[in-house]
């Protein structure tokens, strides 16, 4: 068709991520106002780290038990849930809070309304990303403060692993998230698929037998798990030596495997 | 003519086996209201959602602004405004928030607030979205329609659940915005609502259009029958029915008389255009006093009435139920 005088003049800039700044920007004021989003990704984990430390004797006397060769001789029990709160961290935020926001949005025709403007709704999606994986390092952060300040936690013995440990559980994590947000239906489902695998997850994370009071049945299970293979990756690179190798291989095949599919199945409406 | 701004040639669309559009055509001019209008479940929405980009249609052609929508929605979505059935933002945005938001993914966007002015929007700039009434939110969804300054605007059953007074004001806005030179695609199961408004429209059935023109042309169009309908008081019922039958039976202008339901005593008096000549000799010569005459207006129910041999019926469950299993395929 020849229609050269109501065609428009110029593609848009950007072309479908104009505007991605303002966007980006909105949506972490509206986000801040739900008080509940931000409290559980930056807070929880730390107040989880105080509890423990505080009402549970004993966490914060040095380990004498243990052989007087090993890792653990003098340190502190609560200096070996660091590694778990730190997962924990990783995997509230991602699990429990961004895909109930993206199932909300989607229930709510959100992301079918963006994409009648020039934004792709693609963008809405970036943005939580964004703001849970800024959360999370915000919550990562405080805990490792709290941690030092409160119970003075020794410094990483390779943070080199430590540093990788927590970018792969992050992405295996992530990608974990936007899977229960591509194929949610509702936020109700969302919400019920997110804590039926927070939970068994925090438990092979060791929450409740951090480090090296974990049973073994319970370890050989959740290094499989993305936040189980986490927490003993951070575990191995904060305290012991050598490379986790099976950990750090198991939460890339998570993000390998779960990023891709969750973009093939996500349902714009 | 001038080329048509917006363009769908036998469009089809089916969900599995279930039909949801068979085959709709129309063309709408610049400057134009132009309507769609049907019941629930007739292929409205799906029909509008296939300009906007958002469905593959399974055959047909559409064309907004001369681009297909389908195969360069990007090009499409600049210049077209798309105001959707039910209301999408986040409960703690606020309206300037919301407006600001749109305005950024355009490259050429009205001022944010001129069009809360336009939209009597103003005082409500800081309320949250959550804690708008209903014809604020209408009006916010409007103003997001119109905010990256398109020259064609969608708007899907705007007035659905406003109150009497809301769906006024909310039809003037509606002619506000075309006097700026907005063309308007007016998608609506009221009748009275596409009659107010809109410059042409076509009815769609069932998929399938089956009236087209203007509200007036098309009521002009239907057959030259006309009713009055008179009311009596309980002593005069009888005597006014026996003389009304005789007069059917004797004059030429009078095809039919029938006593409506609801027990009010009223009589219809049905005929030629001439019918009211007929009557009212007839009733002064029995000195029979109607408590009350009407005539009946015919309106676009008459014109779905006649095209579809069904009386108009906005919520027709089953097919309603199908585009809601269409909106999850």
């Amino acid at each position: 068709m020849t229609t050269t005088t109501t065609a428009p003049t110029a593609r848009p800039r950007g072309s479908g991520w104009h505007g991605f700044g303002r966007l980006l920007t909105t949506e972490t004021k509206v986000w801040m106002r739900d008080f509940a989003s931000p409290f559980f990704g930056i807070v929880f984990p730390t107040i989880i780290l105080l509890g423990v430390g505080y009402f549970i004797p004993g966490m914060r006397e040095p380990i004498t038990d243990a052989p007087p060769d090993s890792v653990w001789f003098g340190l502190t029990p609560i200096a070996t849930f660091l590694p778990t709160v730190l997962a924990m961290a990783v995997g509230t935020a991602s699990l429990t809070v961004m895909p109930v926001t993206i199932a909300t949005y989607r229930e709510k025709g959100v992301l079918r309304r963006l994409s009648t403007t020039p934004m792709r709704p693609q963008g809405i999606v970036a943005s939580h990303l964004i703001i849970n994986m800024v959360t999370t390092l915000v919550g990562i952060a405080l805990a490792l403060v709290v941690a030092e300040v409160a119970f003075g936690v020794p410094v990483p013995a390779q943070l080199g692993v430590v540093l990788l440990a927590t970018a792969l559980g992050l992405s295996a994590m992530f990608a974990l998230g936007m899977m229960v947000a591509a194929v949610a239906p509702r936020p109700s489902s969302a919400n019920a698929i997110a804590m039926s695998l927070y939970f068994p997850m925090l438990l092979l994370a060791g929450l409740w037998t951090p480090g090296p009071i974990m049973p073994d049945l319970l370890r050989d299970i959740g290094q499989f798990t993305p936040l189980g293979a986490a927490a003993q990756a951070l575990t191995t690179g904060w305290f012991e030596s050598g490379f986790p190798t099976l950990q750090m291989i198991v939460m890339a095949v998570w993000t390998a495997v779960l990023l891709p599919l969750a973009v093939k199945m996500f349902r714009w409406s | 003519m001038a080329q048509p701004i917006v363009e769908v040639r036998n469009l089809r669309k089916t969900y599995g086996d279930k039909v949801a559009v068979d085959d709709v055509s129309f063309a709408v001019q610049p400057g134009e209201i132009f309507g769609i209008l049907g019941p629930n479940g007739a292929g409205k929405t799906t029909s509008v959602e296939t300009l906007a980009g958002l469905r593959h249609a399974d055959g047909g052609t559409v064309r907004v602004l001369g681009i297909d929508p389908q195969r360069h929605p990007e090009q499409v979505r600049e210049h077209l405004g798309v105001q959707l059935q039910e209301a999408a933002l986040h409960d703690k945005i606020t309206v300037g928030e919301a407006l600001r938001l749109f305005a950024g993914f355009y490259s050429r966007p009205a001022d944010p607030d001129e069009l809360l002015a336009l939209l009597d929007l103003t005082e409500h700039a800081d309320k949250q979205f959550g804690r708008l009434s209903g014809g604020q939110k209408q009006r916010l969804s409007i103003a997001l329609a119109l905010v990256g300054n398109p020259r064609v605007a969608i708007l899907d059953e705007l007035t659905t659940g406003l109150d009497p007074q809301a769906r006024r004001s909310t039809w003037d806005l509606v002619e506000r915005v075309r006097a700026t030179g907005v063309t308007i695609l007016l998608v609506t199961h009221f009748m009275d609502e596409a009659e107010r408004l809109c410059d042409r429209l076509v009815v769609i059935d069932a998929g399938r259009v089956v009236a087209e023109g203007s509200p007036a042309a098309l009521i002009d169009r239907l057959d030259d029958d006309r009713t009055v309908v008179v009311r009596f008081g309980t002593d005069d019922a009888a005597r006014a029915r026996e003389a009304l039958d005789r007069l059917a039976a004797d004059h030429p202008d009078v095809s039919r008389v029938e006593e409506l339901d609801g027990g009010r005593g009223e009589i219809a008096v049905s005929g030629t255009p001439r019918v009211l000549f007929a009557l009212v000799p007839a009733l002064a010569e029995a000195d029979l006093v109607p408590d009350d005459v009407r005539t009946v207006t015919r309106t676009l129910e008459d014109v779905f009435l006649a095209v579809t041999g069904r009386t108009y019926a906005p919520q027709e469950e089953a097919e309603s139920a199908l585009v809601a299993e269409g909106a999850r395929s």
